[in-house]
């Protein structure tokens, strides 16, 4: 994802001079230390310094130019929450937040680097828009949206090597969950890298039973497409959410919501990580799998529903 | 030419206006708003470039969003805000706050927020910059606004990323809301020295002195950013006010205006 967030920033910022990218501190890779090169003056590094990261973005888009602010992700929006809340958001600026290895993506880094929260976090500050592409196709998809989008965007970005998943799937539309892959009997919503277990979660239940499984990448967190949502909780008898994100303000609590609103009667289940800082390390696997979110923790419940 | 005679009876009115409003709310920035009344008048009237329609390419950023009332007096002089607006001062029919809003006319950035004024200033400097727009970009801050590390952070920021286009006054009324910045934080000062560390050209002044506050702006250099000290009294212009923490955040009396009004004209 990193590496075709970097290619996909050099075409946009190729054809359109108002892009520039922001960094705190982060060394440009690929495509980016070209973009750095052709553009010096649209590539600007302020160091160490998150809360300047954001502020100055902003500065920026107050003249018209659009920035993408990019560091790891608990860094472009932790340290420098209330300049996201009130340079950018208040002041509904057109300034992409990027967020590089979120969720839990720096696993052996501990808690102190990972956003297990940040969909909650950025969901809830008004004109904020949440992108979380699943795979590298879809962070291309993104980044045209972001550097075209008139407000904030907050977007979620894993780290590299992901697989692509959307060879197959529907046209990518912002605000509207997209299908994956078809199935009959589980539709299975989720977001990010950790998509690729949604897909290998169905081809499982697809191979070993007769019923078969949807999945639907809900690539865009905010606005939330609560119709396309409702419309697959009325349609499928076994709903099921998997995100790299406590359940509080995520997808899973988000669905849970849909469902009541919409009067859904199918049986739902979410599988977020737990509200609780985890003192485990170990690959990104290991951690999810502490949480409770692998492929043999999973598979019971749903072939069990 | 900057009269500075002119801009002394100017900040006279402007004092005045704001003791106006002070009686339609039961409180306000007033002393805050004073202190920097001629730092911020000489820059409007002084330091601004004036097209021949009277826009001008530079910025201002109030970084002390609580001096807003300073801001709104000097936008309705120049007729951007109109008296309807600013008597609708913190009304519930009314849409100008305590702290400058982006989108109202002649206001730049949302601020109120200590210490986010200057990150977003290095930012407009940068995109003038790219723009090829000959401006220059004026920010007031307040010595409160030198304990916020984001301050820090865009001090040494400033001249990395080539932000050079940039005055800052500093408002060195020597308070943090009620409180003296030497008894409770002495090591804020001397300020001077810590913009020198950071690649700053810095000069010290009378912050109520307007031909010292045009000079120290005119003699600015190109290649470095410049921060502006200027040492000035928190409510400024009223004997009551001056030094006296409570004015931070409060209206007047009626008795009370009526004498500030009589010691603005025996000022005369």
């Amino acid at each position: 994802m990193r590496d075709t967030f970097a290619q996909a920033f050099y075409d946009e910022a190729q054809r359109n001079p108002k892009l520039f990218l922001v960094v705190a501190d982060i060394s440009p890779a690929s495509k980016i230390s070209n973009f750095r090169q052709e553009f010096p003056t649209r590539f600007i590094d302020v160091g160490v310094a998150e809360q300047t990261m954001i502020g100055l973005a902003a500065g920026l888009a107050l003249r018209g130019c659009k920035p993408f602010a990019y560091t790891i992700a608990n860094f472009s929006i932790y340290r420098p929450f209330e300049q996201v809340r009130n340079d950018v958001c208040y002041q509904n600026l057109p300034v992409t937040v990027v967020g590089m290895g979120a969720g839990i993506t720096y696993s052996p880094l501990g808690a102190t680097h990972h956003t297990i929260e940040d969909v909650a976090v950025m969901s809830a500050i008004p004109n904020m828009s949440v992108l979380a592409p699943c795979d590298p196709a879809e962070v291309t998809e993104a980044v045209f949206v972001a550097s075209r989008h008139k407000g904030p965007v907050y977007l979620r970005l894993g780290k590299a090597g992901e697989p692509n998943l959307t060879a197959y799937a529907e046209p990518f539309r912002f605000g509207k969950v997209r299908q994956l892959k078809a199935g009959d009997h589980f539709a299975i919503l989720s977001y990010g890298p950790i998509t690729k277990m949604a897909m290998d979660l169905a081809a499982k239940l697809d191979s070993e039973g007769s019923r078969s499984a949807a999945v639907y990448s809900v690539h865009t967190l905010k606005p939330l497409d609560q119709d396309g949502i409702a419309a697959l909780l009325n349609r499928f008898p076994v709903v099921v959410v998997i995100e790299e994100h406590v359940e509080r303000g995520g997808l899973g609590s988000q669905v849970k919501q849909v469902a009541w609103d919409s009067r859904a009667s199918c049986n739902l289940h979410t599988f977020s990580l737990r509200d609780e800082f985890l003192h485990v390390y170990g690959s990104q696997d290991d951690i999810r799998r502490a949480h409770g979110l692998s492929l043999d923790q999973i598979y019971p419940t749903l072939i069990a529903s | 030419m900057f009269d500075v005679a002119v801009a002394r009876q100017r900040c006279r009115r402007l004092r005045r206006r704001i003791l106006d409003i002070s009686q339609n709310v039961s409180a306000l920035h007033i002393a805050p708003a004073f202190s920097c009344l001629e730092i911020l008048d000489t820059i409007y009237f002084g330091l601004f470039c004036r097209n021949s329609d009277g826009s001008s390419p530079d910025t201002f950023l109030l970084s002390k969003g609580h001096g807003a009332m300073a801001q709104y007096v000097i936008l309705e002089e120049l007729g951007i805000l109109s008296q309807a607006e600013l008597d609708g001062y913190c009304q519930p029919d009314g849409h100008i706050g305590a702290h400058p809003d982006y989108g109202l006319p002649g206001i730049e950035a949302s601020t109120g927020s200590l210490g986010h004024g200057l990150p977003m200033a290095l930012g407009i400097c940068l995109a003038n910059r790219e723009n090829k727009l000959q401006s220059t970009t004026y920010l007031v801050m307040s010595d409160g606004e030198l304990m916020e590390g984001s301050t820090w952070e865009a001090v040494l920021a400033a001249p990395n990323v080539g932000a050079t286009d940039l005055i800052v006054f500093v408002d060195l009324n020597g308070f943090v809301s009620a409180t003296p910045i030497s008894v409770r934080h002495p090591n804020i000062l001397p300020v001077e020295r810590k913009f020198q560390a950071f690649g700053w050209d810095v000069c010290s002044i009378d912050g109520h002195d307007q031909q010292a506050i045009f000079q120290a702006a005119r003699t600015k250099s190109p290649s470095s950013p410049l921060a502006v000290v200027a040492k000035t009294v928190k409510g400024k212009g009223v004997s009551y006010m001056e030094n006296q923490g409570i004015w931070h955040y409060r209206s007047p009396s009626p008795l009370e205006y009526h004498q500030a009004l009589r010691e603005l004209e025996e000022g005369q």
